[in-house]
């Protein structure tokens, strides 16, 4: 400022600039600083595989080729995107009020079942469009409610979210198998307990030209609608608040347990909803196929994200990639199918330790701050 | 007469069932008891019980000695805790998030290298026979008792001792229920956490050995689904207090074994339910015992799920 300061009309403008200028380096940090943990994460990964004996050049090629190298692989990687952006949903929405909640599992378990289970009296006389909307109306309901009681358990009782939203987790997973195993066993299928079918002609369609199912659609309206919903209305402010300082809130009279409970109702009913959609486009009946890790990958898209719906949707896609091309990386290179749960843990605790990282570069340490 | 039977069958079950299945919810429960008193919570456990069962099997299964397969465990969890524990000490990250993580991480590394030993047999742990009194072999098979189990009778009575009356538990204490204050009396906080997350990895990974080792006694991708989990539940119901954790433990083993113990007289009716009666239990207990609207006693106040 010192040397501009002769020159008054210059002076503003070179402020502006600079402040401009400035707001852009600010901002820049929330894209360098993940981009740098995704590249440590990368080279610890290649030193575990180096150490045993497995070329990682030919480990991210493959992720390449499987996830986003062919038009069949990017239609792979979006379709395991779409459950991966609710079901991180689940976890952002619910983490800007400050509760860490993992268990999007069990609502996208407990969804994807009420969503079969309703559906079976209905096959036979329901309509597609009827019988969708039904579905997929009680899969909002299981999820929501499911989550929400970890909420209602939070404001409450006091009962920690992380702990109570992994047991429930657990809970659905009996609740799914009592009744698939039970009750609702489709008996004219003997090799793997499912509900009945709910028929190939109801199922959820393709977006056309591709072998995509409208889930990514639904997934990428709902980010942008709950982006809109956390940061342009009062309800988001509020609940950022909640999140920013409890204590604060309610002293500002602000309703902290209805925000809790109904941020993790919507919580709930996005990751519900994603079991509905694996329900209804891709497995058309409910079983223990529902139990495949979406609602736990969530939880690293969430927080790669920083809990922003709009950056949940590139990052979903990124990691569904990886994950779409594990099977060619166990086939290829004779690794095991963990291999993706190895680098998704690695990619989640180096994003974590990043977090530290923020004003500390020196590229971004402001002037005459003391860190 | 029939019914009377099948009660008493359930009932010795359960016992036996308590006795077995505790083991690893004490050993997991006794680690996070410490980490929680030093002011930190690890969520990491359950990934270290499940690295632990791995590890453990693998050594006694290349060295044919299943106690250096408890010891490997329990250093392959003191690895996870120093990671924690260094990891959390740099400003702005969260001990929370990072358990998740290391929850993922360990259960991600336990599966990889973990598929090799699903089919082959390692040599198990012994038991102790204290049921050489009894005429009824499902008494005296009741009273096959693992050493491990005894270890953690011990070593809970003994930290329960330790944190009251020496000065590393009074050292502990002071760090877990005040930073500042631990600081001002020349206390190394960081170095304090570290080390007691260490020593809570380290029992962690023991917990876990048992479960691979003894029962159920061999190496599957399910084996721990969550206990890890419900002992860092169950610190909370035990109030911080490792005696306290030792009777919670018992009665999570008898919850635990309920689904099996109905189904070996015949009624499988609702098997999954009874299956997650641990869970719903935890969770009973956790609804139970914690209220927003007053601070627990014996917590440490700087807890973070507590605060």
């Amino acid at each position: 400022m010192a040397e501009t300061a002769d020159f008054p009309g210059l002076s503003s403008s070179v402020s502006g600039l600079r402040e401009w200028g400035d707001r852009l380096r600010r901002s820049s940090e929330f894209i360098v600083i993940p981009v740098l943990a995704l590249f440590v994460s990368g080279i610890l990964f290649s030193v575990f595989l180096l150490a045993l004996g497995k070329s990682p050049a030919d480990f991210f090629s493959l992720v390449w080729r499987g996830g986003f190298g062919t038009s069949f692989s990017w239609q792979n990687t979006l379709v395991r995107s779409a459950p991966l952006i609710l079901t991180a949903l689940c976890v952002a929405i619910p983490a800007r009020l400050g509760l860490v909640i993992i268990g999007g599992e069990g609502a996208l378990v407990l969804g994807g079942f009420g969503a079969a289970a309703i559906a079976i009296p209905m096959v036979p006389w329901a309509p597609t469009p009827v019988l969708l909307g039904v579905m997929a109306l009680a899969s909002i309901v299981c999820g929501g409610i499911w989550i929400g009681l970890v909420g209602a358990l939070r404001h409450y009782r006091g009962v920690n979210e992380t702990i109570s939203s992994l047991l429930l987790f657990y809970i659905a997973v009996s609740i799914l198998n009592f009744f698939v195993e039970g009750a609702l066993r489709d008996p004219s299928d003997p090799n793997k307990p499912s509900t009945m079918p709910i028929g190939r002609d109801n199922m959820i369609g393709m977006i056309p030209g591709t072998d995509v199912h409208w889930g990514l659609v639904v997934g990428i309206v709902l980010c942008v609608l709950l982006y809109l919903l956390m940061n342009r209305t009062t309800f988001g402010f509020a609940a950022r608040i909640t999140g920013g300082n409890l204590r604060a809130a309610q002293a500002q009279g602000l309703p902290v347990g209805r925000l809790m409970l109904v941020s993790c109702a919507i919580a709930g009913a996005c990751a519900g909803l994603a079991g509905f959609l694996e329900v209804a486009a891709i497995h058309g009946k409910a079983n223990a196929s529902l139990i495949a890790g979406y609602g736990f990958t969530g939880i690293l898209v969430s927080f790669l994200a920083r809990h922003n719906p709009l950056v949940i949707v590139p990052v979903a896609v990124f990691l569904g990639g990886i994950a779409a091309s594990g099977g060619l990386v166990q086939r290829r290179m004779d690794l095991p199918d963990a291999t993706v749960l190895v680098l998704q843990g690695l990619i989640f605790l180096v994003i974590l330790v990043s977090e530290t990282f923020y004003g500390r570069l020196p590229f971004y340490r402001s002037k005459g701050e003391i860190s | 007469m029939n019914d009377e039977a099948g009660l008493a069958t359930v009932l010795l079950a359960m016992f036996a069932g308590a006795i077995r299945v505790s083991t690893p919810f004490l050993f997991v429960s006794l680690g996070e008891t410490l980490t929680e008193k030093s002011g930190r919570i690890n969520l990491g456990l359950e990934g270290t019980l499940v690295f632990g069962a791995m590890s453990g099997y693998a050594i006694s299964y290349h060295t044919g000695s299943p106690w250096f397969g408890v010891l490997v465990a329990g250093l392959g969890g003191t690895v996870f805790g120093a990671i924690h524990g260094y990891l959390c000490k740099l400003p702005r990250v969260n001990d929370i998030a990072i358990g998740i993580a290391l929850m993922l991480f360990g259960t991600g590394i336990a599966f990889f290298f973990g598929k090799a030993y699903i089919q082959p047999q390692a040599p198990r742990l012994p038991s102790i026979s204290f049921g050489f009194w009894a005429e009824n072999p499902s008494v005296r098979q009741a009273l096959e008792i693992n050493p491990l189990f005894l270890i953690g009778l011990f070593l809970a009575i003994f930290l329960w001792w330790g944190l009251k009356n020496t000065r590393w538990g009074l050292v502990v204490r002071t760090t877990g229920d005040s930073a500042p204050a631990a600081l001002a009396l020349g206390i190394d906080v960081d170095r304090v956490r570290l080390l007691s997350t260490m020593a809570g990895g380290f029992f962690a990974g023991v917990g876990g050995s048992f479960l691979s080792l003894y029962y159920p006694g061999s190496w599957t991708e399910g084996l721990s689904s969550g206990q890890g989990l419900m002992a860092v539940a169950l610190v909370i119901f035990a109030r911080w207090n490792p005696l306290y954790c030792f009777a919670a433990a018992l009665l999570f083993g008898a919850a635990g074994a309920l689904g099996p113990a109905l189904q070996s007289i015949g009624i499988s009716r609702g098997y999954h339910f009874f299956n997650a009666a641990p869970y719903i239990m935890t969770l009973l207990i956790m609804i139970a015992s914690v209220s927003p609207k007053r601070s627990l006693k014996g917590a440490p106040g700087e807890l973070s799920i507590t605060k």
